[in-house]
């Protein structure tokens, strides 16, 4: 017992201790304490490579908002990265963790490609329509795999559809060497560009995936808020056993949402073809399936909120290809921030939901 | 034969990252932690290794093999310090260990390709390492065991951190099976209420765990810029090696001895392509084979389950004593 | 000696909180060495949160502490421990996939004295010393729930405790199991050990304990000799107010038959074999008790035949109507949306509440829904109704709750069950089946349970109850079937048959059928 001698009548010096739920504006505040210490740390980074913070994040925000042009883009960042954070919420919702956006959003791009390569008599407007069912199809199916396995073996789906991103990608590579998909007269492997009566017509200056977005966001929130789906989808997040018990067949509602959220991925693939690139590459994803879970995580799968996460992320993207120019601090540093703005966000939901209680200060309920 | 020693080499060369980042995945597992951020560690260190290494030749005007134990040390502090953030956000503020996972996993690959592509920027242009530092990363001459016929190319034939790789898969081995302090650590993955019960310091053994863990991973993240791309740094270079590394922990089950044969027979399959072409099979087409071969073994693991050979318990479970 | 050097623990005015929860309200505690001291208390008194304090689990919001007269905090288990206290949780706090040994010295320092051999030969010491019977080499997942206690005790007497806290003991034990703990804790006793046993049972306080601390609402009501008790005196101070603790059995003469279970064979979730080849007849109008050791099957039967769990062999047969005919429905095969599109009207009130009965997370109204969400036509989910269902089942039942809005899991455990019991009972089954259904209780709350499933019997359902508690399952029952290794070893009138006859019923002696 000697060696308790030195812990003895010593109370621990801090406690944490379960809070019961917060307020509104306590939230709000702990989130945007976070946000702050997210951008100051960024700060400091800047400081470190020997730049003066506020003149980096004034012309990040300038390369965003500063011209029409620029804010144009921003809105093309912001439409994709809105629509694959549906595709993930709805996926996350149910606990089923589909990190295959990236992979799907490809297929996607396959799809609405073959459509280019092989359909080139259909006229425009049918084409488009086509384009975008069988992007969704062919991504809904492409994410349904994992789907099937999980409902059947409770095959681990994180990985699963992370594997699948790769095998994505190696059959765009594999593409670009095929007769009528590769580029003509040039050897470089490369997709060829999308004809005009391929593109998405534009409204406002911006394609018009910009509106089909909106759309979703408000078809979103009633699928998950007021359908029968919509329940079963939470159902099943919470605990598939109730799910079972309540009578519910979890395979099928697995697999039936995991083709939505492909689907939507899928979407994206095409709006990414057709409205923003007019062509398919190795980076018509470009990450958005990985970012895109932060902005299903950060506006907790709520489509509204996800509208002003995705244009907060997209500032971040944007400005960081604005400072590669003006500052010349590399654009990879949208990812770093972006992590570092979760990492702030997943820490502050302690305080959210504990409350520490400090040695000599007693605590009372 | 000769094509066979070439394709073992190769498989070998390959596989030891995937081993390195597996082992680190391993240890993590065990401690009830399941970091999915592998990638980002990997990333992390592959950065922080070339960048120690040149800034010691830059700096201090060291070559060879003090630049070498520079990038060892660096990565090894890379990959720990990320999982020293995975850690105090699931560990300490008990945020959700899959999304911090997957974070970390884009932070990592964000930090790996800011700091590359600022490094290049740097050394004017792109990095690279001194030659007598590539040469402390090539093969070894083990003297008279790399003279065995057949045997010595088999197995004394690789660079140091080949046999780094395997040590530590047998130090963790017996660290897990013959000693207390590695009882606790599987106690504190399968139940940390009674890991905690019983007196074991729950949160002390899933920290280190975690960063040891993740220290291990940057090792393996180093190996990619320092040896498989030999000292250069290459925008997106770890490529998913982290994400294999996190299924091979299924498919190793847990067992860092396992770990080591399915470290070589994935390496194994990233080669194939070279040694083995199917005619007919386009290139791109077999690049996917790790891939799907991934696939394969998680629906496999998934199909027949086991009760010796399983994930920890409380795997992507935070622990709080005073939870009801 | 003086009083004071005597006592082992003294706690002074300990409070504890959760949330907006009082558990514990200044609540003072003292155990001498070398006696049995029984915690009384309803589920819900403290008694449990007091006992995780002194072994470290908790820390409290206020109070003090001393053991053998020396002021302490207790930060950790380990900081217990060290103090010679050893806790034995209801939950067994052992590692499934390691040895008896390992568990033992688990999270100790390596010496001489835990090297394996050394080791297994001071467990068998301690075993031979309190008749214990245990290998140290086993693995935790082959032994039986009460050698996983058996080795709990071990774990607690190796690391030298000298004094020992048992939270409810007795609830996995057959009544003869119970008995030979009760030699153990004597003998223990005798070793001038200080021993805490936490219960709700009545005889077994007057049975094994020396005084008897009561605790209510988190309240001490007071510490009594248990020489000065009766259940009268004790069941007042545990309520707080006089109740008569006899469960009606009402006598119903017209008995319908409901369901026809034969040679059932059912897997649990590893692939192995829980039911193994039973047979037995359920009737409308009568309360069907299961009583069993657990994890003898009881889990598997009920989901078995709720369609919930996969079925290898046999049948199950459920009398109802298609189309105004009366015909013998097999479910084995179905699942539970197929049985309940059949019209066959079957309740469930599962062991796990919170994980298999409703969502925890989701209000009310989304839980009363979960099984008939599916009648309302079109895409969209019907709340409107299920509210006004909500709100019906609250003042029925006298639900406590601030709102049917708010998330289950912030109710208390007696509401979270008669949301549960209320909807199933909402359905007007034919037959219902509960388990473990006052687990976790208080008494209030387990004698509204009771009143309802003895309404609902009285209404011609068939009920078949699956407990823990045979003093309850004895009472309440019509027939009492009792489950061993996944086999039916007998089915019992339970007015007539002893406890102690079932109690060797449940660990495999078989019997010729008694009831009908």
């Amino acid at each position: 017992m000697s060696d308790y001698a030195s812990c003895e009548i010593k109370r621990p010096l801090v406690r944490m201790v379960r809070r019961p739920a917060a307020s509104l504006a306590h939230r709000t505040i702990v989130y945007i304490i976070a946000l702050i210490g997210a951008l100051l740390t960024g700060a400091l980074l800047i400081w470190i490579l020997g730049h003066n913070p506020i003149d980096v994040y004034v012309s990040m925000v300038r390369g965003t908002f500063g011209k029409r042009i620029s804010f144009n883009e921003t809105v093309k960042v912001t439409v994709p990265l809105l629509v694959t954070g549906m595709a993930v919420a709805i996926a996350f919702r149910m606990r089923f963790w589909n990190i295959g956006a990236e992979g799907q959003i490809l297929i996607g791009g396959v799809a609405a490609t073959s459509v280019v390569v092989y359909g080139q008599a259909i006229p425009q407007v049918p084409k488009l329509i086509l384009m975008s069912l069988v992007a969704m199809l062919a991504a809904g199916l492409y994410a349904a795999i994992p789907a099937f396995f999980k409902a059947k073996w409770d095959t681990n789906e994180t990985l699963f559809t992370l594997m699948m991103n790769y095998i994505a990608l190696k059959l765009i590579m594999y593409l670009q060497y095929q007769p009528g998909w590769q580029a003509d007269r040039t050897t470089f492997p490369k997709i060829r560009s999308f004809t005009p009566d391929a593109r998405l017509p534009r409204v406002m200056g911006i394609h018009i995936g910009w509106i089909i977005a909106l759309v979703l966001v408000v078809i979103y929130f009633i699928y998950v808020k007021k359908t029968k789906h919509g329940y079963e989808i939470s159902v099943v997040g919470e605990s598939m056993n109730t799910a079972r018990y309540g009578g519910m067949n979890v395979g099928r509602i697995l697999i039936r949402t995991m083709f939505i959220s492909g689907a939507l991925a899928g979407l994206v693939g095409f709006i990414q073809t057709s409205g923003a690139d007019g062509t398919l590459t190795e980076s018509t994803a470009g990450g958005m399936g990985y970012t895109a879970i932060t902005v299903a995580w950060l506006s907790k799968m709520n489509s509204f909120a996800m509208v002003f996460v995705a244009l907060f992320i997209a500032m971040l993207q944007r400005g960081s290809s604005s400072i590669q120019t003006s500052h010349g601090i590399p654009a990879s540093a949208a990812s770093l921030l972006t992590g570092l703005i979760l990492f702030f966000m997943l820490g502050s939901e302690f305080f959210i939901n504990y409350r520490l209680v400090f040695r000599g200060r007693p605590y009372h309920g | 034969m000769d094509r066979f020693i070439n394709f073992m080499n190769a498989a070998v060369l390959a596989g030891t990252p995937l081993l390195l980042g597996t082992l680190g995945e391993i240890l993590t597992e065990k401690s009830g932690n399941l970091n999915l951020g592998v990638e980002g560690m990997m990333f992390m260190g592959a950065i922080s290794g070339l960048a120690g290494a040149w800034f010691a030749e830059q700096w201090f005007g060291w070559t060879g093999v003090p630049a070498a134990l520079i990038a060892l040390l660096i990565s090894f502090l890379a990959g720990a310090f990320g999982a020293l953030i995975y850690a105090f956000l699931t560990v300490t503020l008990r945020a959700n260990q899959n999304v911090t996972g997957l974070t970390l996993a884009i932070f990592g690959t964000g930090f790996g390709n800011f700091f590359g592509e600022l490094l290049g920027k740097r050394a004017g242009g792109f990095v690279t390492v001194t030659s007598a530092t590539k040469q402390a990363f090539a093969k070894l001459d083990l003297g008279p065991l790399s003279q065995i016929p057949v045997l010595g190319r088999l197995l004394f034939s690789y660079n140091w951190l080949v046999y780094l790789a395997v040590i530590i898969a047998i130090m963790m081995h017996l660290f897990l099976r013959k000693t207390r302090r590695g009882l606790n650590l599987r106690a504190v993955g399968e139940s940390p209420a009674t890991a905690d019960a019983g007196g074991i310091n729950v949160n002390v053994y899933k920290y280190l765990a975690t960063v040891v863990g993740g220290g291990i991973c940057g090792i393996g993240g180093m190996y990619m810029t320092m040896v498989t791309t030999s000292g250069v740094w290459v925008h997106n270079t770890i490529l998913g090696y982290g994400w294999l590394a996190v299924a091979l922990v299924i498919f190793a089950t847990w067992s860092p001895a396992r770990a080591l044969y399915c470290g070589l027979i994935f390496g194994g399959l990233m080669m194939l392509r070279l040694y083995l072409p199917i005619p007919g099979v386009p290139q791109q087409i077999y690049d996917m084979l790790p891939y799907v071969a991934t696939i394969v073994v998680l629906i496999v693991m998934s199909i027949r389950q086991s009760k010796e050979y399983a994930q920890p318990k409380s795997s992507g479970l935070n622990y709080f004593r005073e939870e009801r | 000696m003086t009083q004071e050097d005597k006592l082992a623990i003294r706690m002074r005015h300990i409070s504890k909180s959760f949330g907006t929860v009082v558990a514990l309200d200044a609540v003072d505690f003292e155990l001498k060495e070398g006696e049995i001291h029984a915690l009384l208390g309803e589920n819900g008194s403290g008694k449990t949160t007091l006992m995780n304090i002194l072994s470290g689990i908790y820390y409290p919001d206020d109070g003090d502490i001393a053991i053998m007269g020396q002021d302490v905090a207790i930060c950790s288990p380990k900081d217990a421990f060290n103090l010679g206290i050893g806790m034995i949780h209801q939950h067994f706090k052992l590692v499934d996939v390691l040895s008896v040994a390992e568990n033992i010295v688990l999270g100790l320092p390596p010496s001489e004295e835990t090297k394996r051999k050394r080791l297994n030969q001071t467990i068998r010491d301690i075993a031979d010393r309190y008749g214990f019977d245990i290998k140290p080499e086993s693995k935790i997942y082959d032994l039986s729930v009460s050698e996983k206690q058996t080795v709990e005790i071990i774990k607690v007497l190796y690391r030298g405790a000298n004094m020992l806290i048992l939270d409810e003991p007795t609830a996995v034990l057959t009544p003869q199991e119970t008995e030979k703990l009760f030699d153990i804790l004597r003998a223990m006793k005798a070793d001038n050990k200080a021993i805490v046993i936490i219960t709700h049972k009545l005889n077994e306080v007057l049975a094994v304990s020396d005084r008897v601390t009561i605790l209510r609402k988190g309240q001490k009501i007071d510490t009594i000799p248990t020489a000065t008790a009766n259940r009268q005196i004790l069941t007042e101070m545990m309520v707080g107010r006089k109740v008569d603790l006899q469960i009606e059995r009402p006598e119903v003469t017209e008995r319908k038959l409901m369901l026809q279970v034969n040679q059932l064979t059912a897997l649990g979730p590893d692939g192995r074999k829980m039911i193994d080849r039973i047979s037995f007849d359920a009737y409308g109008g009568e309360i069907l008790g299961v009583a069993g050791i657990s994890g003898s099957g009881q889990k598997e039967l009920c989901e078995a035949i709720a369609g919930l769990c996969p079925v290898v062999g046999g049948s199950i047969l459920f009398e109802t109507k298609l189309n105004g005919v009366d015909v013998a429905e097999n479910l084995v095969g179905q699942t539970p949306e197929a049985i309940i599109r059949k019209g066959i009207s079957l309740a469930f009130v599962p062991e796990d509440r919170l994980g298999m009965g409703l969502v925890a997370s989701h209000d009310m109204i989304d839980n009363v829904m979960l099984k008939n969400y599916r009648d309302h036509k079109g895409p969209f989910v019907d709340r409107q109704t299920a509210r006004e269902a909500a709100e019906e089942m609250v003042d029925a039942l006298e639900i406590v709750t601030p709102g049917v809005r708010t998330p289950i899991r912030q109710l208390s455990g007696g509401n979270v069950q008669k949301v549960l019991l209320g909807r199933e009972i909402r359905s007007n089954p034919q037959m219902l089946m509960v388990a473990y259904p006052v687990r976790g209780l208080d008494i209030n709350a387990s004698f509204t349970i009771y009143r309802l499933l003895n309404e609902q019997k009285m209404k011609g359902v068939s009920v078949i109850f699956v407990g823990e508690d045979l003093d309850v399952l004895m009472e309440i029952s019509d027939r009492l079937l009792v489950l061993c290794h996944g086999r039916i070893s007998g089915i019992v009138d339970p007015r007539t048959v002893t406890k102690e006859h079932v109690g060797l019923l449940m660990t495999g002696g078989h019997d010729e059928e008694v009831g009908a």
